[in-house]
This record gives C-alpha cells, sequence and structure tokens, in this order.
C-alpha cells in the first residue's frame, strides 16, 4: 500500500444519465509500467481525464502518494506531479522545440521567476532563464531532439512529434506519467524504438507509468500490470497475461 | 563587430533605439521651430497609434484572442484621463507634466479595470465569441458616454486642457518606449512563453500546468492599460474628446495594423501603424468635401491587396523571391562564412517565430461544436464513442 504512487477508489464520472467511467479502482506502485487497455469508447481517455482534473470525478476520488486530489484545477494536479501526453499530439506549433520544453519547466520550484521580475528584467530573471535553457537542452538531448531545438514543433516528423510531447510532460517533474496511446501511428520499428524510450523513460527518471494502448505488442512487452475497461467499467485486471487470457477481455475484444 | 552585437543581444533593443533616435530628431526640430504643427499632429498620430497596436497585438498576435473592443478600453482612457486633466488643470497648470502623469495613471488603471473585466468571459468564451462580446464592449462604452450629460460633455465631447504642443509628442513617445520596454520583457520570458502556449495549444498549456485564468486576465488587462494611457494621450492631443472617434471601424483599423505588420510581431506592429496613420492622415488632408468618402476606399484597397499578397498561391515564387529576410541573408553571408556553426539559441530571440498565420486567429472555422471541443478537451468526442458502443 505505502508504495502505491497513484490509487483511484471507486473513481466515477456520469454526463447527465450516461455513466460514462464506474467504480474504477486503480492502484499503480511506483517504477511500474501500468497499462490500461480496453475497446475503442470504453472510457480510458476519460480516466485520464479525471485524473488530470480535466473533469471532476462524480463518484470516487484518487490519490497521489497519498495525497487526495480529487477537484483540484488541472494546474494544481501538474504541480502536484502529474503530467500527460494526448492521443492526438498536442504541441505549441507556432513555438520552438525547446521553448515548448521550457513551458513545461516553467513551474518547477527552482525556476521560480516572479511577473514583477521579469517584466522589469531583474537578474534573476537572467539566472532562470539561462537555467531553464540549460535543463531544457539536456532534456532534448536525452530524447534525440538538441539538433532540432531552433524548429519549429510542428516541422517536426511525427515520432519526434511524440517524443517531444513525452519530454514536454517529464519537463514538469511529475511523479506519475500519463501516456495516452503513445503508440498510435507508429509502425512496429517505431514502436519498438518507443518501447525503449518508455523503458528508459521509467528508469532514468525514477518515473511511475500509466498509459493508454492499442497496441498489444506493446502492452505485452512494457507493461507490469493492466486493466481492461469496458463500457467504462472494469472489465479484469492483474498481470499481463493473465488478463489477456481472460476469456472476457477476448470477448470484449473479438465478440464471441 | 559581430561578436560584439551578439554578446550584448543588441539586436533586441533596437527597436528602442530606433524610437528614441527618432523622437530626440524631432524634438530638436521642434523646440527650434522648424517643426510645422500639422508634422506635430502627424507625429503625435503615429505615436498614438503605435502603442494602440502593440499594445492589441499582446491579446491578439500573442494570447489568441480576437479583440474588437480596443477602441473601446482607448475611449475609457480617453474620456477619465481627459475629466482628470481638466479637474486638475486650474490648480496644476494646463502644461504641467504632473496633469499629464496623473490623468495617464487614472485613464490607464480605469481601461485595466474594464479589461479584467472582459477578461472575465474571455476565459469561457473563444474566437468569434468573444470577438462578439469585446465589439459590444465597445459600443456600450462609446454610448455611455454619448448620453452621459453633463459630466463628460455629452454629445458635445469633453473638452481636455490646451497642452503644450511643442512637447506633447515627447511624452507620446516616451509612453510608447515604457510600453515596448513592459510588453517585449514580458514576451521574452517565461510568462510570455506561457501566454503564446495557450495561443498555440490551451488544453496542452492547462495539462502542463500553465495558469491559463491567471495569464488571459493579465494579457487582456496590460493589453487594456496601454489602450488607456493612448487613449489619454490622444485626449491631449486633440483638446477636445469626441466619443464618435471610438466607434468599431477605428478598433477594426488597429486590428489592421497588426494584422499587415504580422500577428505577433511587435516590430511589424510598430511600422504597420506608422505607416497606416502617416496614410491616414495625408488622405484626410488631400480628400476634402465630397471626396473624403473615399479615403475608406483606398484604405480597404491597401487591406485586400496586402491580403491577397500574403495568402495567394499564384504569388509564392514572387514573395520567396523577394523575401526581405532572404535578401538580407544574401547580403550578409560573405560576413558569416565561419559561423557555419549551428548558433546557440541563447540569441535567437529575433528569429523566434512568434508570429503565426492570421487566418490561425482570424479563423473561420468556430462552429460551435469545434469550439466546445477546444474548450472542454477531446473529452466530447469520448461521449459520443460511448455512446455509438
Amino acid at each position: 500500500m505505502t508504495d502505491a504512487v497513484l490509487q483511484t477508489e471507486q473513481l466515477g464520472i456520469s454526463f447527465g444519465g450516461l455513466k460514462a467511467v464506474q467504480n474504477v479502482n486503480l492502484t499503480v506502485k511506483k517504477n511500474e509500467i501500468y497499462g490500461l487497455i480496453g475497446p475503442n469508447g470504453a472510457g480510458k481517455t476519460t480516466v485520464f481525464n479525471l485524473l488530470t482534473g480535466v473533469y471532476t470525478p462524480t463518484t470516487g476520488t484518487f490519490f497521489l502518494n497519498g495525497e487526495e486530489l480529487r477537484g483540484k484545477t488541472q494546474e494544481q494536479i501538474n504541480r502536484a506531479g502529474v503530467a500527460r501526453t494526448f492521443q492526438n499530439i498536442r504541441l505549441f506549433n507556432n513555438m520552438t522545440v525547446v521553448r515548448n520544453v521550457m513551458v513545461g519547466l516553467a513551474n518547477r520550484p527552482e525556476y521560480r521567476c516572479s511577473l514583477f521580475t521579469s517584466l522589469f528584467r531583474l537578474p534573476r530573471h537572467f539566472k532562470v532563464e539561462k537555467a531553464m535553457r540549460a535543463k531544457a537542452k539536456e532534456l532534448l538531448a536525452i530524447f534525440g531532439l538538441l539538433e532540432e531545438r531552433n524548429q519549429l514543433a510542428c516541422s517536426l516528423p511525427y515520432g519526434k512529434q511524440r517524443k517531444l510531447e513525452i519530454a514536454r510532460a517529464l519537463a514538469s517533474d511529475p511523479k506519475l506519467l500519463l501516456l495516452d496511446e503513445p503508440a498510435a501511428g507508429m509502425n512496429p520499428q517505431e514502436t519498438a524504438e518507443l518501447m525503449d524510450t518508455i523503458r528508459f523513460v521509467r528508469d532514468h527518471f525514477d518515473m511511475t507509468i500509466l498509459l493508454i494502448e492499442h497496441d498489444m505488442s506493446l502492452v505485452s512487452g512494457i507493461c507490469d500490470g493492466l486493466t481492461v475497461l469496458n463500457f467504462g467499467t472494469v472489465l479484469a485486471q492483474g498481470s499481463v497475461s493473465e488478463v489477456l487470457h481472460d476469456p472476457a477481455v477476448v470477448k470484449a475484444y473479438l465478440g464471441e | 563587430m559581430m561578436s560584439f552585437f551578439q554578446k550584448y543581444k543588441l539586436k533586441h533593443y533596437v527597436n528602442y533605439a530606433v524610437i528614441a533616435l527618432f523622437t530626440l530628431i524631432f524634438t530638436i526640430l521642434s523646440l527650434s521651430g522648424a517643426l510645422h504643427s500639422s508634422t506635430q499632429y502627424l507625429l503625435e498620430a503615429m505615436g498614438i497609434s503605435m502603442i494602440l497596436a502593440v499594445s492589441l497585438n499582446l491579446v491578439v498576435g500573442l494570447l489568441g484572442e480576437l479583440s474588437l473592443g480596443h477602441a473601446g478600453f482607448m475611449c475609457l482612457g480617453a474620456y477619465l484621463g481627459g475629466k482628470v486633466a481638466s479637474l486638475l488643470a486650474p490648480s496644476l497648470g494646463e502644461s504641467s507634466p504632473l496633469t499629464l502623469l496623473l490623468s495617464l495613471a487614472v485613464g490607464g488603471v480605469v481601461a485595466a479595470l474594464a479589461g479584467l473585466l472582459i477578461g472575465l468571459p474571455a476565459l469561457r468564451l473563444k474566437g468569434d465569441y468573444l470577438a462578439v462580446v469585446t465589439l459590444a464592449f465597445g459600443e456600450i462604452v462609446r454610448v455611455l458616454f454619448k448620453n452621459s450629460g453633463e459630466s463628460f460633455g455629452g454629445a458635445q465631447g469633453l473638452a481636455t486642457p490646451r497642452f503644450d504642443r511643442q512637447t506633447l509628442f515627447l511624452w507620446i513617445f516616451l509612453s510608447l518606449l515604457v510600453c515596448l520596454f513592459f510588453l517585449q520583457n514580458l514576451m521574452r520570458s517565461k510568462h510570455g512563453r506561457a501566454i503564446t502556449a495557450i495561443r498555440d495549444n490551451e488544453i496542452a498549456a492547462r495539462a502542463s500546468g500553465v495558469s491559463v485564468v491567471k495569464y488571459k486576465l493579465l494579457a487582456f488587462m496590460l493589453s487594456s492599460f496601454f489602450a488607456g494611457v493612448a487613449g489619454v494621450l490622444f485626449s491631449f492631443s486633440q483638446f477636445n474628446v469626441r466619443f464618435d472617434h471610438f466607434d468599431y471601424n477605428y478598433s477594426i483599423e488597429i486590428l489592421v495594423m497588426i494584422v499587415l505588420g504580422g500577428l505577433g510581431s511587435i516590430n511589424g506592429s510598430l511600422v504597420a501603424a506608422s505607416l497606416i496613420t502617416f496614410l491616414n492622415v495625408k488622405l484626410a488632408d488631400v480628400l476634402t468635401g465630397n471626396l473624403a468618402i473615399l479615403q475608406d476606399l483606398v484604405y480597404a484597397l491597401i487591406l485586400i491587396l496586402v491580403i491577397i499578397y500574403s495568402n495567394a498561391p499564384a504569388l509564392k515564387n514572387f514573395r520567396e523571391r523577394f523575401n526581405l529576410r532572404r535578401l538580407w541573408g544574401k547580403i550578409r553571408k560573405p560576413k558569416k562564412a565561419d559561423a557555419s556553426v549551428q548558433r546557440d539559441d541563447a540569441n535567437d530571440w529575433a528569429e523566434i517565430p512568434t508570429k503565426i498565420p492570421m487566418n490561425e486567429i482570424l479563423s473561420t472555422d468556430l462552429s460551435p461544436v469545434d469550439s466546445s471541443v477546444k474548450a472542454r478537451g477531446d473529452a466530447p468526442a469520448d461521449r459520443e464513442e460511448d455512446r455509438h458502443d
């Protein structure tokens, strides 16, 4: 119990009469890569939206390292240590690669710099800007994006945009990283590369990762635990091999 | 020489230097009596337009919200600043800098408060919907002052003190420098980055921990503060503030300046604002009587031509051949031969593409469905899926 980074209790939300997600109990332990799978429309992204504060749960609650985050704003939850990527890539397209990462860095306490300091360009402003840029370059180097740092984010190829999104998410120094279909639109070779990246992120940043994915080779390759959602409820939960051989899961994916 | 420029990032400060030099030359001319009063008026109008354009660019070009009420903020500043000035003038003197400064403060602060008021709906509305709110705001302010009765002059307009013509444009350009100082420093800081992040992708900005509420209100307040300042200066330059000057056409005129100058580009706004104002004032001189109506036509034609020029696919080759930045690069190339190494991005401000294509802000694709997706995250799509399953 003590090493659970993310814990949800009876998490659920309904939009009017539609119960989009109900009674989801997840426990993600430290340094785990945990998968959330399910057929289209099962409510996976809605769970992410609940965990990041886009929606407030109508039932249940969730904890990050024991701190209850229900009802907090997206900004507060991000500061508490939850960062995410998006199913359809959302970068700051008209900004350079390095600036994308610097936006993510801005909330770290060591880069605090008041509006007043910035407006009057006091010495601290220059110190913070320099430190942020150095840190951003460090992150970009890890993801092999250093060469492209002065390009516009929208000019990057697809795979690199995915990497940049992960780099930006990591910039806020999260405790839990939520990846929404990181392998979407990738070929098998890119997917293999992505699996290495995700493992590397876990080891290098000491990260706990919750990911949504449809690519079963990726899921069975890197996930330590798995939860299957169907029609907004948990269908199966447990270790990867257990869950993927569960007759109910096979039925949900392939039909009778 | 190059390294000196790079070391101190002097190109960041070129626009201050150009404006300061310009001001200095004209101050000397003015004090020596060589400046015709019509030239003085032209300079004043140009300075005021530049303040307006730069401040509107903060909201439209950097925050990415279409505001059509800039003249409304200016109107508030003009009336309140003018009122304060006419109250203070008997005791402090008509041309006292103190009168001017106090009116600037009052006009600016009141406009900033109004900016806060308009910023609040901006937290929920996007695109065309917000544009309508700001448009309405501008009209409401104008009509309020029109019907204000004695205290603000009503339909007659408010008479303001006669400030010394010799030095007024100096004050206007000083205000412009202050405005540039704050807005450029904001843009070049992490706060400015957060604002452009909101423009580029609000959902991602929220998820990255950007405080959208704070930065939207900040942008609206700063922008309207300087619009208010421009209004006060305008009231000093006119001696008489009339509500009908601040109609929505004027808001759109300011918008045109920043569209021509390039959304998000401060130097572009400065150049475009001064050119358009120059043209306007000169046209008003030339086209008198029945011809005055042509002024709007000329002006609209220029706008149409520029937009065709910058967007037409047929002109692509031509644009690329006569791209100023590219030509400049060619001229400079011999000097830069050794600098083929990738330059470090500590110096990249001038090349930061804060400029964005105007269709991204002046978007026509703003159907309610689309904006609800924008405003509420990608989840509504999920709900759709849920239903179909």
